[in-house]
């Protein structure tokens, strides 16, 4: 018996990537059909794709992969797929010294991040293959290459915004309403940190700390997710505003096995700016 | 190159994949071979007014922490063994002090806290004891090469060729997501006729709980490369399959293996 699958959009298949998650420019919405494939590349795409400062960030030795990125970002995009690039760091490598080294920076915007980016456009193009022809088989078996590298480049690019040097504000705990709400939710800002230390140093192997907000009930929670499960995967209505990255390449070449100091430095660099736009948008 | 997920009789709360040779499908067996009753050695000592039991030792690898330089660097080994396998036997001692679990053995306390997969918390610790130091016996100083004898008999039948075996156990390595093992693995009763088996996990999972025989593993957990080769895991398990893994202790475990099905 022959499996038809319904021509959807692509968002219909990925209902756990939604375009707020992705802090980008909402998704064109293309139809799959082969006929309409003449769609206008999206503006914002091509300029991301295509953005100089994100190339001159990268040093000598990696033009070859970022050519080699954008080249197939730009081969996929002339054949109408929205395709992501990696977002640029508003910040040096060095600037979050000491509590994240320059080096760790750059391993893990560079090479980390740009491979989550790589494979999440690679594995979107295969999936409009596989269901241009109708092979439900293959579309399924894709789904786990789509949320661990969809979900890798979602949460870096949470991450990111969630960082800032100390004398742009980095490691200031959070005023006004935000601020309120983590000591009516958590008692107090000790507890809170306590909180998520606590949770990120327990977790098994690869994964992510969360601050949460709960948007149906308007409550802030703390989370963890595995590998690069986004914090949607936990509930629908969670809208992460921090992740703390506790995969050992975000810290061990400068803390080694001492997860709990760096849990305990990197809050000397976490930026409540973006966390706070988010809140205030959603408890509005 | 193809992919079956275990058909366990108790579902898995992790991932399992098995990659197999050209047929694959095989019921995954569920009978749990038990390797002879290991004693540990235990030592008390006073501690103030609380006397400690330590169950169980870091054993140290089968060779010095620098004898595998310049493939896996001595700085590495003294946190991969020093730090982290240490506080793994650390942790787990104190976790079954006063518990049914210390008066078993490693592999039985690995097989009981696995708990049908829903883990129960000394299962981390015990699994990743019994990883680390099953991953130091999988390596020697001037290793690599190919394997031979019985050995490479089998994993001709059950895999083509030696090379089609690395070349899945590569991938397995690769591709396990975040942080786990890959293994070659023996299955005492396949429905297929093939006793080898390429097998990959998450974590602190392995293959002992699905009642296979590790014969090799290689840990892909970060901490174990990420010193000497940062995010490049593919020239890491490279550099195991050419110049670190003992196909003289596969062998060896194989023997065991086989002496232990017949």
């Amino acid at each position: 018996m022959e499996m038809h699958l319904p021509r959807r959009r692509l968002p219909y298949l990925l209902p756990h990537l939604l375009p707020s998650q992705l802090a980008l420019p909402p998704r064109s919405l293309l139809p799959l059909c082969p006929q309409t494939r003449s769609i206008p590349i999206p503006p914002m795409a091509l300029r991301a794709i295509a953005s100089r400062k994100t190339l001159a960030a990268l040093g000598s030795g990696l033009r070859a992969q970022a050519r080699l990125a954008t080249t197939a970002a730009a081969a996929a995009a002339s054949r109408g797929l929205v395709t992501f690039s990696l977002p640029d760091l508003p910040y040096d490598y060095g600037a979050l010294e000491p509590a994240v080294s320059a080096e760790i920076m750059q391993l893990h915007h560079q090479k980390h991040h740009q491979s989550y980016v790589t494979n999440y456009n690679k594995a979107l193009e295969q999936l409009e293959d596989a269901v241009a022809r109708d092979d439900a088989p293959a579309v399924v078996k894709l789904q786990s290459a789509i949320k661990f590298n969809g979900g890798g480049h979602i949460n870096h690019s949470i991450f990111w915004k969630n960082l800032a040097p100390i004398h742009e504000g980095g490691g200031e705990p959070p005023k006004g309403s935000l601020g309120w709400a983590i000591d009516a939710d958590f008692g107090s800002w000790e507890a809170f940190v306590q909180k998520m230390n606590a949770e990120g140093a327990a977790l098994q192997g690869s994964g992510w700390v969360w601050l949460g907000l709960d948007k149906e009930f308007k409550k802030l929670v703390v989370e963890t997710t595995a590998n690069q499960d986004p914090l949607v995967t936990k509930g629908a209505n969670l809208v992460p505003l921090i992740g703390i990255d506790v995969w050992e390449h975000a810290y061990y070449l400068q803390y080694k096995n001492a997860k709990p100091d760096y849990l305990k430095n990197i809050w000397k660099v976490i930026d409540w700016k973006y966390a706070s736009e988010v809140y205030e948008k959603e408890c509005r | 190159m193809a992919t079956a997920t275990v058909a366990a009789t108790a579902p898995l709360s992790n991932g399992f994949l098995l990659r197999r040779g050209p047929n694959e499908g095989a019921k995954s067996a569920r009978s749990l071979q038990r390797t002879k009753n290991q004693r540990q050695s235990a030592s008390s000592r006073r501690f103030g007014a609380a006397v400690i039991t330590a169950k169980f030792d870091l054993k140290p690898p089968p060779y010095p922490l620098n004898a595998l330089e310049p493939h896996m660097s001595a700085n590495t080994l003294s946190f991969h063994w020093g730090k982290h396998h240490r506080a793994y036997v650390d942790n787990l001692n104190k976790q079954i002090v006063g518990t049914e679990l210390e008066a078993k053995s490693l592999e039985d306390i690995v097989i009981q806290t696995y708990n049908d997969g829903d883990l129960l918390p000394p299962f981390n610790n015990a699994a990743q004891i019994w990883n680390h130091d099953f991953f130091w016996e999988s390596m020697k100083p001037g290793g690599g090469g190919k394997p031979s004898g019985e050995l490479l008999k089998l994993i001709e039948r059950d895999f083509g060729s030696f090379e089609k075996l690395c070349e899945e156990l590569r991938a397995a390595a690769a591709t396990q997501f975040g942080s786990g093992w890959a293994w070659l693995a023996f299955n005492p009763r396949p429905s297929d006729g093939k006793e080898l088996l390429v097998v990959k996990s998450p974590n602190a999972v392995n293959p002992l709980v699905l009642g296979y025989i590790p014969l090799l593993t290689i840990d892909v957990w970060e901490h174990a490369y990420y010193l000497d080769y940062q995010n490049r895991r593919p020239d890491y398990i490279s550099i195991f399959m050419e110049k670190l893994v003992s196909w003289d202790a596969v062998s060896a475990k194989l023997e065991v293996a086989k002496a232990q099905a017949a």
